[in-house]
């Protein structure tokens, strides 16, 4: 049984209350931070604790902080960055819901850490529920004494603010989240300048996912030596995995980096298998944006050894035979799923959340879509096989933020993987029109 | 200031410039094209992809190459920089790709447009595009729209370059129109039928790359090709009256702002000087407007041609006392 280091109390009645959270070792990191260390010194548990960015980058957490621009008389801000709506992601919203005193301890000893007076959550709008979860919890945080003017006597200042998006995946960047939450419209900015120079107000801030900042009051506690020595080469610490697909018991599972990938599917303690005794087909690690692969080759990376969750091992093979962690969104599909209707459900999410700004996702996200749409439903040719390959890599790199990229990868990898798939839909139109038609090497499966 | 390497063309410019502007310094076919970076315009750019280059060392300090493409317009120069444009096989493959991406939702009509002759797209796919198209399924259409007695807006030639939109921030006191939806599905609009109704509106003509915004007193009255640019300028109380008028026979057939060879705009004008003033007595005349660009304008052209002094050595007498007097216009005049 692995350590569980953010949701060992998730479970325990009324820990979205403060009381309850204050018994079970709550905000001991404010306590301890702000009365026995320097900013400078959470900086540095931070960075030695090997935290990497929850979010999908996987940047080092304790790096980006140390990015950060500290110009005189200029007020900095942390934005913790809520907005998950990644397809097959749903850890930050679980972490919320129940433990929002949790992520508020993360708030308050981050932002003490970067010297930020006012931080920010930006929350995803359609999460409106949990909005009220953590305003409430605020409240109880003003009232103890945890926010507001002079914190627990240390003369430190923190005003939080929870602020709901508009219902668009596109704010899950973190510069169009903080072009959103000045009130703009979401469209990512232009690179340089960073965040970390000119982010929100034009101000040096730092945005983070919710379970990075969650790790923070875990980090200050133990101590990042402690938390480092969780986890595999530079996959340091514990990773909340939201498993959803074709699983006996898929759900929110906080795992040690380094578990084998075929544990965390077979294993009782975890997944438990595959749905139905059926076999697996394939994987989409790390949500919907990071490339599929077949089951071969999430098992066992391309040279035999045992694929771990861990940052590097998943990422083994670069994306010729691997994939990426990504934001943990863990999506298991069994040999009756179609890749093709699979690939063309994601690539028309990416079509619909892609914000217009620039020309080659505007354009190529809907043209991915249209054709994966036509391969689908029985009017497909061979050429559009390539057609699409050449799409995506039309879109890959060369668009201001990486939901370019995010809408090209699963379609590549996709068409990598299975392109038996795709040929056959395109030479058995009619068959493979039909609701339920799924390849199969031994012949079709309606 | 900070010296760059340009596709081999050294060049030093001040800290802060873009890639694209140091290219500009250096002039000619290595200049990378721009259809939604507008130089008066703060903050536009960065949108449309068509400048990407290739950093092949990021600075003096730091030589590595940058790992993707990047947009020349917005991105600053670093002393040592080394940026491939015209020699690097990528980045032409990338352009390419864009043309592509920009046609697929573009009707392909120009015989039927407006803007054709002076259009950004046109000469972009023209220069950098290939001449078939892998699209097949139905192009985004929109209806026509009249924001106002003077401009029509058609979305389904636009290729949302913003411009339009930081014209009227920045050059008007009020902006009525905007981006309106996303992806594929966003329009230029203004937002439940307003009309766009103040002095300077006219100027979103001038900065629209395609002929997404058109002046309605010209509408198909002619092509431009047809008609002499002639500078011109009157004593205007809200603009710098500096506009060039363009004729066909005795008419103005209508007024725009002046513009520099890459197209932008030197000088606002107001709607007055540019819808209103279409009689040649409104106007001081100062002689042919000269196009630097390669453009069917050029064609039929009432300027004189550039002569070197080697070739006015070999004219008869009489022809070279009348280039004295009437002297020709030199490049970029």
């Amino acid at each position: 049984m692995g350590r569980k280091l953010l949701t060992e109390h998730i479970n325990v009645e009324g820990i979205d209350t403060l009381e309850v959270y204050r018994k079970h070792g709550g905000y001991r990191s404010v306590e301890k931070a702000l009365k026995t260390m320097t900013p400078d010194e959470v900086v540095e548990e931070v960075k030695k604790s090997g935290l990497r960015g929850r979010g999908g980058a996987g940047f080092p957490t304790g790096m980006k902080w140390s990015f950060l621009a500290k110009p005189e008389g200029v007020p900095r801000y942390l934005v913790c960055n809520a907005d998950e709506s990644e397809p097959g992601t749903f850890k930050d919203r679980q972490l919320m819901s129940k433990l929002p005193h949790l992520l508020i301890e993360g708030m308050i000893t981050s932002s003490y850490a970067l010297g930020a007076n006012t931080s920010y959550i930006y929350i995803r709008g359609e999460l409106l529920y949990v909005l009220r979860i953590l305003e409430k919890a605020i409240a109880e945080a003003y009232a103890a004494g945890f926010l507001g003017k002079n914190i627990l006597g240390s003369g430190y200042d923190l005003d939080l603010h929870v602020h709901p998006g508009g219902g668009a995946y596109i704010c899950g960047e973190e510069t169009a989240l903080l072009e959103s939450l000045e009130g703009k419209r979401g469209n990512p900015r232009n690179k340089p300048p960073f965040p970390a120079v000119q982010g929100l107000y034009a101000r040096p801030t730092v945005v983070n996912n919710v379970e990075s900042i969650a790790a923070v009051p875990v980090i200050v506690n133990e101590g990042g030596d402690e938390y480092a020595k969780i986890g595999v080469g530079r996959s340091t610490g514990t990773k909340l995995i939201s498993a959803c697909g074709h699983l006996n018991k898929p759900g929110i599972y906080e795992i040690e980096l380094g578990l084998p990938v075929e544990e965390f599917i077979y294993s009782d303690e975890y997944c438990g298998g595959i749905w139905k005794g059926r076999d697996l087909k394939a994987v989409v690690a790390g949500g919907s944006s990071v490339p599929i692969l077949p089951k071969e080759l999430i098992l066992k990376t391309a040279a035999g050894e045992n694929r771990l969750m861990t940052y590097e091992s998943l990422s083994d093979g670069g994306f010729v035979t691997g994939t990426m962690l990504g934001s943990g969104g863990f999506i298991a599909m069994d040999e009756t799923t179609c890749i093709v209707r699979n690939t063309w459900n994601f690539s028309r999410f990416y079509h619909h959340e892609s914000c217009g700004q620039c020309s080659p996702c505007r354009e190529g996200t809907g043209w991915m879509e249209k054709v994966l749409h036509r391969l689908e439903h029985g009017h497909g040719h061979m050429e559009d096989i390539d057609l699409l390959v050449s799409v995506a890599k039309q879109i890959e790199g060369n668009t201001i933020c990486p939901l370019g990229e995010a809408a090209a990868w699963p379609v590549a990898a996709a068409v990598r993987h299975f392109r038996h798939e795709f040929e056959w839909h395109a030479t058995h139109a009619k068959e493979a029109a039909q609701p339920g038609a799924v390849y199969r090497p031994s012949g079709v499966l309606v | 200031m900070a010296k760059i390497t340009f596709d081999g063309v050294e060049v030093e410019v001040p800290d802060g410039t873009t890639i694209l502007n140091a290219a500009r310094q250096i002039g000619g076919s290595i200049v990378p094209p721009a259809m939604c970076y507008y130089t008066p315009l703060k903050g536009s750019g960065g949108k449309c992809r068509a400048c990407l280059v290739r950093v092949a060392a990021g600075s003096a300090k730091d030589p590595r190459p940058m790992p993707k493409l990047v947009a020349s317009c917005v991105t600053p120069v670093q002393d040592g920089m080394v940026v491939e444009n015209t020699t690097s096989e990528q980045v032409l493959n990338v352009r390419k790709g864009i043309v592509e991406m920009l046609l697929i939702n573009h009707p392909l009509d120009c015989p039927v447009c407006d803007q054709a002759g002076e259009c950004d797209l046109q000469n972009f796919a023209f220069e950098h595009g290939v001449s078939t198209t892998r699209y097949q399924e139905e192009r985004r259409t929109f209806e026509k729209i009249d924001i106002g007695p003077l401009i029509q807006l058609h979305m389904t030639r636009c290729i949302l370059c913003y411009r339009c939109v930081y014209t009227a921030n920045q050059i008007t006191d009020n902006r009525v129109h905007g981006v309106l939806g996303r992806g594929d599905a966003a329009e230029i609009g203004t937002y439940i039928e307003n009309i766009i109704d103040n002095d300077f509106s006219g100027n979103v003509i001038d900065v629209c790359p395609v002929g997404a915004l058109t002046d309605k007193t010209f509408r198909f009255k002619q092509r431009v090709w047809f008609t002499k640019p002639v500078n011109a300028h009157r004593d205007c109380p809200k603009c710098s009256g500096n506009v060039v008028l363009w004729y066909k026979g005795k008419d103005v057939l209508r007024t725009t702002a002046r513009k520099d060879q890459y197209g932008e705009v030197k000088e606002w004008i107001c709607n007055e000087c540019r819808f209103e003033k279409k009689e040649t007595s409104d106007w001081t005349i100062e002689g042919p407007a000269h196009i630097d660009r390669s453009s069917v304008i050029s064609a039929n052209h009432y300027e004189l041609p550039v002569l070197n002094q080697s070739v006015i050595a070999d004219l008869p007498e009489s022809t070279q006392r009348d280039l004295e007097k009437n002297p020709p216009l030199k490049l970029g005049n």
